[in-house]
């Protein structure tokens, strides 16, 4: 036989290691609950538990003021159902200890002199304070106020009170808010999700690959007989994609028929680049494993990777909202990339033509992290 | 004697981890159809230079030919014609008996696989058990198993690290059978082992101890080698002999065998001297072969005091 062939790929001892490795993982139990059931956790946790748009805040009221006006713009405040108006305070004293407590998210406090005010236009002072020890609890109601405030006061102010409606300013802002009109949070999150369920299992499954081989001492056979870097690290990624896509399509099925998220786009091109992400994700599994000295390193550097990759993506927090070296890390992940290919094809309607910008970079961090792998993994136990 | 005769044939090889030299310029030539032992204490170098031969571990010096190929840089057609039998169980504990075989047929690329795995699971007597896990086998299976499966791409070198390591007799006598039928065969096989009636069903020996080569040859020459002189005495008091005899000059070794005592010396003379100081007549002394036990002893001791 001639080094030639000797050195070719042999498709025969990478289908050895792939058969191997299906066999291993229908054994390993616990592997393959992880499989299904971290996706199916991470999609009742996020997607049935967080809300961005939180709304029914408790609030205290101190109405100094019972008049028609101020019951009016009351109702109103409670009609935005951002506000629950739970408590209703004697004293500001009182008020204030209900707020430092946390019994209450807001203190609403309508001066005696509001309705008199109102009627010599001398626009009374309403004063609400609000709990923003979290910003993201109180912004979207202290928003609802001021669209309040505007407007609420318009159908008691009749006749010659009609003087003190607002008047609408100089410019006149129309807002449409694209792909998303009602600000559902389950829009923004169960699509994200795909991308950070795909990070999660499929760095820590390749990254235990090689490392339980080398623990259980089956690398020393398997570095004896002419198997071949490349051939190993292909063979354990390929029944691993299998799995990744069974991971997609649960989500999927769990954001059309449990959450209602629309899919304006083509579901064959999301299968599609799909396969980019879930190979770089487990090259860089094999990578880790090539790196650690055993199962348990190997794990902890999974989590390195899974930590920017859940914050830094834009999953959690917007990315423009990010420092710009935040950004950059960001940059660099593939599940930031990913993030915006799943929620522009769901929510947008992407085509190819428009994700391709997010592709490349993807495509990128595989062929680096292959490339490392190969080149870590040692031929030899030198 | 033409190279071609030979399946190892190398000199000189040596390698360090960290500054420590675990194998030290060790020549060795071994021929082809030939079962040569290894023996020596633990952490010898023994595993280290198999696994050089193998191509696991590259030297860090000296140079030769494993079935030919170069040491060097033929390492990838070297591991085609090598069986490597490691010292701990090394196949998946998780996958059958069969699933084993096949798989390692596979990665070999064994023509009529189905039929060499199920020849290879009669061969071995496995048939019955193929469905069985690795995992849930005892020792010795483990060791059929391990022996089938690096058998099954038909090797010319097998490499064969501490094999009988906690087996019992019966399953070591079968297997050494086996090996003594392979070699026949015309299979060349490498073994190194701790048992010295396993060193004596061997064709030659080599003796390691602090990565260097102490001793080599068939049993005869080794024993001859060693100009080891050993009494064996029996009666009375053997304890309180013992104790007296220690410690005298001329006398190495003084080993108890049930109701006998060995007592060994490289120095003839001396060590008559010796034992007449002590010798009474309730004791019956007599002269004896040394054994090859003995001889590795006294090989280690002198080793220690050169190289320690």
């Amino acid at each position: 036989m001639s080094a030639a062939t000797l050195h070719r790929l042999s498709f025969y001892r990478l289908w050895a290691i792939v058969w191997k490795e299906f066999i291993q993982m229908r054994r390993d139990r616990v592997t393959f609950a992880m499989m299904v059931g971290i996706p199916l956790m991470q999609l009742m946790l996020f997607g049935f538990a967080i809300n961005s748009d939180p709304r029914h805040l408790p609030t205290a009221i101190l109405a100094a003021d019972q008049g028609p006006f101020a019951r009016t713009l009351v109702a109103a405040l409670r009609h935005s159902d951002y506000f629950a108006l739970t408590q209703e305070p004697a004293t500001e004293a009182e008020a204030a200890r209900l707020l430092q407590l946390g019994d209450v998210q807001f203190v609403i406090n309508l001066p005696e002199d509001f309705s008199r005010k109102l009627l010599r236009g001398e626009q009374p002072t309403v004063l609400i304070e609000a709990d923003a020890t979290d910003p993201a609890a109180t912004g979207p109601a202290i928003s609802a106020v001021r669209a309040i405030a505007d407007t609420v006061l318009n159908r008691d102010l009749t006749g010659p009170l009609a003087r003190l409606r607002a008047r609408a300013g100089p410019i006149d802002f129309q807002i449409h808010a694209h792909y998303n009109p009602e600000n559902i949070t389950q829009y923004n999150v169960v699509p994200g999700l795909m991308g950070v369920v795909l990070t999660m299992t499929m760095v820590v499954i390749t990254a235990l690959a090689i490392t339980r081989e080398r623990e259980r001492g089956t690398m020393e056979n398997l570095l004896a007989t002419p198997v071949r870097p490349v051939e190993v690290m292909v063979g354990k990624i390929l029944p691993y994609i299998a799995v990744g896509y069974i991971q997609v399509t649960l989500i999927l099925l769990a954001a059309r028929f449990i959450f209602g998220v629309p899919m304006i786009g083509n579901l064959a091109l999301l299968y599609g680049v799909s396969l980019i992400f879930i190979a770089a994700n487990l090259s860089m599994g094999i990578t880790f494993s090539t790196l650690a000295q055993n199962q348990l390193q190997a794990v902890q550097m999974a989590f390195f990777f899974f930590l920017p990759s859940i914050l830094l993506s834009g999953f959690m927090f917007p990315f423009r909202g990010m420092p710009e070296w935040a950004q950059w890390v960001g940059t660099c992940l593939p599940n930031t990339h990913f993030l915006r290919i799943v929620r522009g094809i769901l929510l947008k309607g992407n085509g190819l033509a428009e994700i391709a910008p997010e592709i490349w970079p993807l495509l990128l961090f595989l062929a680096v992290a292959m490339t490392v792998g190969v080149k870590r993994y040692r031929q030899t136990l030198d | 004697m033409s190279p071609t005769d030979l399946a190892i044939d190398v000199t000189g090889v040596t390698k360090k981890f960290g500054g420590k030299t675990v194998v030290d310029a060790i020549d060795l030539s071994v021929r082809r159809g030939e079962i040569y032992g290894f023996l020596g204490p633990n952490g010898s170098g023994k595993t280290t230079f198999i696994r050089m031969l193998c191509g696991l571990l590259t030297p860090d010096a000296g140079q030769g030919t494993c079935l030919g190929y170069d040491v060097l840089t033929q390492q990838t057609e070297i591991k085609r014609h090598v069986g490597y039998m490691t010292q701990r169980f090394s196949y998946y504990e998780d996958l059958s008996i069969r699933e084993n075989l096949d798989f390692i047929a596979r990665i070999y690329d064994v023509p009529d696989r189905a039929a060499a795995v199920q020849h290879s699971l009669e061969r071995l007597g496995l048939q019955n058990r193929s469905a069985q896990l690795a995992g849930q086998l005892s020792g010795g299976w483990k060791q059929r198993l391990a022996l089938a499966a690096c058998l099954i791409h038909r090797p010319q070198l097998l490499l064969l690290d501490e094999p009988t390591a906690g087996v019992d007799p019966k399953a070591r006598r079968e297997f050494w059978d086996e090996i003594h039928q392979l070699a026949a065969d015309g299979l060349t096989v490498l073994i190194t082992t701790h048992y010295m009636d396993e060193a004596e069903r061997c064709h030659r020996l080599a003796y390691l101890a602090y990565g260097k080569l102490l001793a080599r040859g068939t049993l005869a020459e080794v024993l001859a080698g060693a100009r080891l002189n050993t009494w064996s005495v029996t009666g009375p008091g053997l304890l309180e002999l013992a104790a007296g005899l220690r410690g005298r000059p001329g006398v190495e070794q003084v080993v108890a065998f049930g109701n006998t005592l060995h007592v060994s010396g490289r120095d003839a003379a001396q060590l008559e001297a010796a034992i007449n100081a002590v010798r009474n007549p309730r004791h019956e002394w007599t002269r004896v072969r040394s054994g090859l036990e003995d001889v590795f002893i006294s090989l280690m001791d002198e080793a220690k005091d050169n190289f320690a």
